[in-house]
């Protein structure tokens, strides 16, 4: 039980993470974007890429931090990914989203992230092959807590607990202290005000791809840390991040960072009474049960 | 040239089971502008349904009642239309794009209980064992499969006669004005909700009618024709086609289906060895690149929607004003 909550929230951290900028992009643009889990997809594999890179010009921090599995060349990996990848989302923005923005609905904007969807995982497949692949051969340990009940957490675990509360902190501090996340959060409340009032929208939706894009990397490379990499991340985690996005309430950052633990402890409880097969279907059961009990989510405004 | 028209039978009769599909997705985007985000769940709701009702018995295995192949698919299709009904109930009133991920989630919801519920759904290794209508009557193989090719042709024809019907009706055109202006609709006394819910419905239960065809077709069924793709397929080939128009939708059908057997066959041919195994990888790439290509460049598709309105303009007044279709 201990074990299942607290794999849950280290789960569900990850699962913030990623909802972050999927609940600001939702709310300003006005889609559900099918490509967005994507985005952990292409951060978590940069990271590998760039592990290999740096610790081939820089050997000396290429080795593990004890008890942690993480090494230097791994942080320094993860810092360049985030910026990669919230280029990339900037970049599929401008190719394909903005052209479709200016010219069609809402709705036509998630048919076409649904096909991006399916050309960056299979783009990935084929660069990188379907096999799971692991940052490191070091074996990571897990430290037993407590015998009865047993509880065990690995270091890198509790490292990336902690690393994504603190980039969530981060984001808190820049959405409430600076003039950027005024702005921000300005968008995010009513677009059209926040373009009246001098805020310019086309450098907001830039801002928000590099965001959600920079989180959504650290996310998959959290989850490839504590699991294994793999081509079916972004597949993997669309639903939850969706769930904990509608749990939360579109457009509310606190609601999905919320949403996102909720997720991740509830899919867990739940999977203690079914079968472990039935975890990808766990976040389609939380949507349902928010849509019958609190359709706008825990922090949403009135949807029409 | 038996194995050339075997072959083309059982080409087209997949083609025209997409067909059918597409119709059915058409009448939901094309015609209303609802993104079912889970083609594929609506499908298999109506295979598997199928399956369990006229399929044979297995021991230690639910379902297996071999009812009439007519009851069985009929079953299959309420099946398919129950499923799409709670889902619209629960989120039709809601954002346009909550319906997206909640369709989206009932088909990898669906693909789970497919792969896991083993006493129900036969788990990973599926249900075996149809029995195909007319079967005992027809013995030979090859004019079989001609016979089924002209069953699924039937069901085709009846489907899209059913559709240009209720297109053209009424209902077809308070579908199409809420597709365009909501609010306008909306004051002309057309409760958009449940419109909404008529056709995510209508349209579910005829993707429910090509799973149902498709068991009786293979005698089988598994998670695997509960995998993604196929939703990413049937978006392609309407896409292709023309959303609002039947016949691009069966074209873009035909189109997409054979350009996928095709470079399935070129991949297996050409390809060297290293890239087979990502093979499936690149037809994807393909299918992912036609709907953001054809969104980009031809966003109407080959055969665009032709709104007979516009060439007679006393038609646009009239239509909302006379129509009953609520």
């Amino acid at each position: 039980m201990i074990q299942t909550v607290l794999d849950g929230i280290l789960t569900g951290s990850i699962i913030s993470l990623g909802a972050i900028g999927l609940t600001l992009v939702m709310h300003m643009l006005r889609f559900a974007n099918f490509a967005y889990a994507e985005l952990m997809a292409i951060g978590a594999y940069a990271v590998l890429v760039f592990d290999r890179v740096v610790a081939a010009i820089l050997p000396p921090i290429a080795t593990a931090m004890a008890p942690l599995s993480l090494t230097g060349s791994l942080l320094v990996a993860l810092v360049l990914a985030m910026v990669v990848t919230g280029v990339s989302a900037v970049v599929i923005d401008w190719l394909v989203f903005r052209r479709i923005r200016a010219k069609a609905d809402p709705l036509s904007m998630v048919f076409a992230s649904f096909g991006i969807a399916l050309i960056v995982r299979n783009l990935i497949v084929l660069i990188f092959g379907h096999h799971p692949q692991l940052y490191s051969q070091a074996i990571a340990r897990a430290q037993v807590i407590s015998l009865d009940p047993l509880i065990l957490i690995k270091p890198d675990q509790v490292f990336v607990l902690f690393a994504a509360l603190a980039l969530m902190a981060v984001f808190h501090l820049v959405l409430t202290r600076t003039t950027f996340g005024f702005s921000l959060r300005a968008v995010a409340e009513n677009p059209t005000l926040a373009q009246v009032a001098g805020v310019r929208l086309s450098r907001m939706i830039i801002a928000v791809w590099l965001i959600g894009g920079a989180l959504s990397a650290a996310a998959g490379m959290f989850y490839a840390l504590t699991n294994q990499l793999n081509p079916m991340i972004g597949h993997v985690f669309l639903l939850p991040v969706f769930a904990a996005t509608i749990v939360g309430g579109i457009g509310s950052v606190y609601g999905a960072v919320l949403g996102g633990f909720i997720v991740g402890i509830a899919s867990g409880l739940a999977l203690m009474l079914l079968p472990a097969g039935y975890a990808p279907a766990m976040p389609f059961l939380i949507i349902l049960a928010v849509l019958l009990i609190r359709p706008n989510g825990l922090f949403g405004e009135e949807i029409q | 040239m038996i194995g050339l028209v075997s072959y083309l039978s059982f080409f087209l009769t997949m083609a025209g089971i997409m067909a059918i599909i597409v119709l059915g997705l058409n009448l939901q985007w094309g015609y209303t502008g609802l993104f079912n985000g889970g083609v594929v769940a609506f499908f298999g709701a109506g295979a598997y349904g199928t399956m369990l009702l006229g399929g044979r018995p297995e021991p230690g295995q639910f379902g297996g009642f071999e009812l009439p192949f007519l009851l069985a698919f009929a079953g299959g299709i309420l099946f398919a239309a129950a499923l799409a009904w709670v889902v619209g109930m629960l989120t039709l009133r809601l954002r346009h794009d909550y319906l997206a991920i909640a369709t989206f989630g009932v088909a990898v919801a669906l693909e789970s209980v497919a792969r896991n519920a083993q006493w129900l759904t036969g788990g990973a290794r599926g249900l075996r064992g149809f029995p195909r209508p007319l079967e005992a009557a027809v013995d030979d193989t090859f004019l079989y499969g001609l016979v089924f090719l002209v069953l699924v042709l039937v069901v085709l024809g009846f489907v899209w006669w059913g559709l240009e019907r209720l297109v053209r009706s009424p209902f077809g055109r308070a579908l199409r004005a809420i597709r365009e202006d909501e609010v306008a609709a909306r004051a002309l006394g057309k409760n958009p909700a449940r419109l909404r819910l008529t056709s995510l419905v209508i349209g579910s239960a005829i993707m429910g009618s090509a799973g149902g065809l498709y068991v009786a077709y293979t005698a089988f069924v598994s998670p695997q024709d509960m995998v993604p793709i196929l939703t990413f397929q049937v978006w392609a080939m309407l896409i292709v086609g023309g959303a609002g128009n039947n016949r691009g939708a069966v074209l873009g059908a035909i189109l997409i289906w054979g350009a996928w057997t095709m470079s399935g066959f070129a991949l297996a041919r050409l390809a060297p060895a290293e890239l087979q195994l990502v093979a499936g990888s690149i037809q994807f790439i393909l299918i992912g690149l036609v709907i953001v290509g054809m969104l980009l460049w031809r966003p109407q598709g080959l055969l665009p929607e032709r709104l007979t309105t516009l060439s007679n303009p006393t038609a646009v007044k009239a239509a909302p004003t006379t129509s009953k279709g609520d």
